[in-house]
């Protein structure tokens, strides 16, 4: 007998109404009464279709549960069962795949300390002290960096600085952006630039040309002053909280032309996420804040477990359901992390890869070779060329070959790959010692936020449909210039 | 769509692609669910298969052995043993085709 079967989806409620989140298509349905009560018929056991009508017939009469599970096979939430799923295709990007953002690490020097630091601590990958590179990038070799970029790239070009503390080396800095600026107006690209920083270097001739060349700024910052100087301390160990609230307050004050936002590292001694929030928004004046978990071996005393990662959930479910209520009546809120995970739901991102790394995005060391990503800057086993040379095509092949989600074989079942696909490289290189393994330790959490993003969308869909559209307004008028 | 509602930009795909597959007239008969080819696959046919190149060299069977499903149960005119005169035991010992299929032997006219 054939008989039909659920396919592979997550279903969630939002708004008091059934959705079905499909995988791998990533698109999204909101269920009728009958469609909803035909997919629970079958998620209790296949059925035949007559089974099926049978077992609905007090509720709906026969021609709208055979509808129903018309269309529920046409989107394929359901399948025969003696049928094969099909599995999509093994694809590879196309390549040469332009160049959307280029992070530029200006130095490998940092005048903090900060304890958990990926860069400099017991986890680092690459040797800044005693190693080849040079610490600071030279002039020559960022002009290069921006020639790469502008050959690499679409119309639109993305230029990041990074570090180190990436102002330690503010005159490369400003001549690099003058230089681009020029360069790409001679060669039709647009082009823009932002920078992250600790922000103990801010001063005013600086935020003034931040704020003049429209820089976007990101400030790594942990919160109100006992969390910052839990971790993020001067080489003295003395803390950095005194030194930066006032220049951050400056710069927010003085730097209009682009929203600067806030991130901050969480770990297992500072998950007041709330509170956190609460301070960098109403008290400090960031318009965004967005939060990601330390990257460390498990056996650091701050790397967050289990329990946290639940305390972690529990502290970014309220603030998402506080941002819910915010942009229902347009008024604005400053939770990036739910806003971006909303933003790649509502477009239907399907990843093959995690991230861009190592296809949109590329990494610059200090002397000019090119690695997945600012986290891989400078380190051999993960360079994929140089900005003199070029991209190592062969490297990039091997690497997009390596990576593929299809081989991910701990993702195949689960419904969340879509949007994680496997998690940051980094952190997988640091956890496993391999970019190429999945963050198993933090699946239970990427499904529970990945739910909570998908109820809060959900709800959202039904109340205030017109915020959802503003993402399809935005990217028109990014493609426009493409 | 009635009963489903498509909610973001990648459901819109999917409705537009389903009602671009509806006023096009695409060929349906075949796709109907559950796929199966209509004729010799509806039943178990070993060696029915071809790979993606159209071969079967390295497939589960020869092509050779093939023709046991036109050899019975097919409507259409196809070049299989003689088994009322030339080959009237090709089958004998093959009682059921989906375990037996290898004791098929080559038939040589």
């Amino acid at each position: 007998m054939i008989t039909l079967a659920p396919r592979e989806f997550h279903m969630f409620n939002g708004g008091g109404r059934e959705f079905l989140y499909l995988v791998p298509s990533a698109a999204i349905f909101a269920l009728d009464e009958a469609t909803a009560a035909v997919l629970h018929v079958v998620i209790d056991a296949s059925r035949s279709e007559d089974d099926i009508v049978r077992t609905l017939a007090d509720r709906f009469d026969p021609s709208t549960t055979k509808t129903a599970i018309t269309e529920l096979l046409q989107v394929r939430a359901m399948g025969y069962e003696q049928q094969p799923e099909e599995r999509p295709a093994r694809v590879l990007p196309m390549t040469p795949f332009p160049l959307t953002t280029m992070v530029l690490n200006v130095t490998n020097q940092c005048n903090l300390a900060c304890t958990y630091c990926y860069e400099y601590g017991e986890d680092k990958i690459v040797d800044t002290e005693h190693g080849k590179q040079s610490k600071f990038m030279s002039e020559a070799t960022a002009r290069d960096s921006v020639e790469f970029l502008l050959k690499e790239s679409g119309r639109v070009a993305h230029l990041t600085f990074f570090g180190g503390e990436t102002l330690l080396n503010f005159p490369v800095l400003r001549s690099t952006i003058a230089y681009a600026r020029q360069r790409a107006a001679e060669v039709g690209k647009d082009i823009d630039f932002s920078l992250t920083t600790n922000a103990t270097l801010l001063r005013p001739e600086i935020i003034e040309f931040l704020a003049e060349n429209r820089v976007g700024v990101t400030i790594s910052i942990d919160g109100p002053r006992d969390l910052q100087d839990k971790f993020r301390v001067f080489h003295n160990g003395a803390g950095s909280y005194d030194v930066v609230a006032p220049k951050i307050k400056e710069l927010l004050h003085r730097h209009r032309t682009r929203p600067i936002g806030a991130r901050v590292t969480l770990t297992s001694d500072t998950l007041d996420i709330t509170r956190i929030y609460r301070h960098l928004t109403e008290e400090i004046g960031f318009w965004e804040v967005g939060f990601a978990p330390v990257t460390t071996t498990p056996n650091q005393k701050y790397a967050i477990g289990e329990r946290g990662f639940d305390r972690m959930l529990d502290q970014f479910r309220g603030l998402a359901q506080e941002f819910l209520e915010n942009v229902v009546v347009n008024r604005h809120h400053g939770f990036s992390n739910v806003k971006d995970t909303i933003e790649e739901i509502h477009k239907g991102v399907s990843k093959a890869y995690p991230c861009g790394a190592g296809l949109g995005l590329l990494g610059v060391s200090t002397d000019g070779d090119v690695a997945l990503c600012h986290r891989f800057a400078g380190s051999d086993a993960h360079k994929l060329g140089s900005v003199r040379e070029g991209i190592d095509r062969a490297a990039q092949d091997t690497f997009l070959q390596q990576h593929h989600i299809a081989d991910k074989t701990d993702c195949s079942r689960c419904w969340a790959r879509p949007l994680c696909s496997g998690g940051c490289y980094h952190e997988a290189h640091v956890r496993y010692g391999t970019t190429r393994r999945p963050n198993l330790h933090y699946c239970e959490w990427i499904r529970g936020w990945t739910d909570t993003c998908l109820q809060i969308y959900g709800e959202l869909s039904e109340r205030n449909p017109a915020f959802l559209a503003r993402f399809d307004v935005e990217e028109a008028s990014a493609e426009a210039v493409l | 769509m009635t009963h489903l509602k498509a909610i973001n930009r990648k459901a819109g795909r999917v409705v537009c692609y389903l009602d671009d597959r509806e006023k096009n007239n695409d060929v349906v008969a075949l796709q109907q669910p559950p796929h199966f080819p209509i004729g010799c696959s509806l039943v178990f046919s070993p060696g029915w298969e071809a790979d993606r190149t159209g071969g079967t060299a390295g497939l589960c069977q020869p092509v050779e052995r093939d023709i046991f499903d036109c050899h019975i149960g097919c409507f259409w005119p196809a070049h299989v043993p003689d088994h009322l005169n030339h080959a009237h035991d090709w089958t004998a010992k093959c009682a059921s085709a989906q375990k037996d299929w290898r004791k098929l032997e080559l038939v040589f006219p």
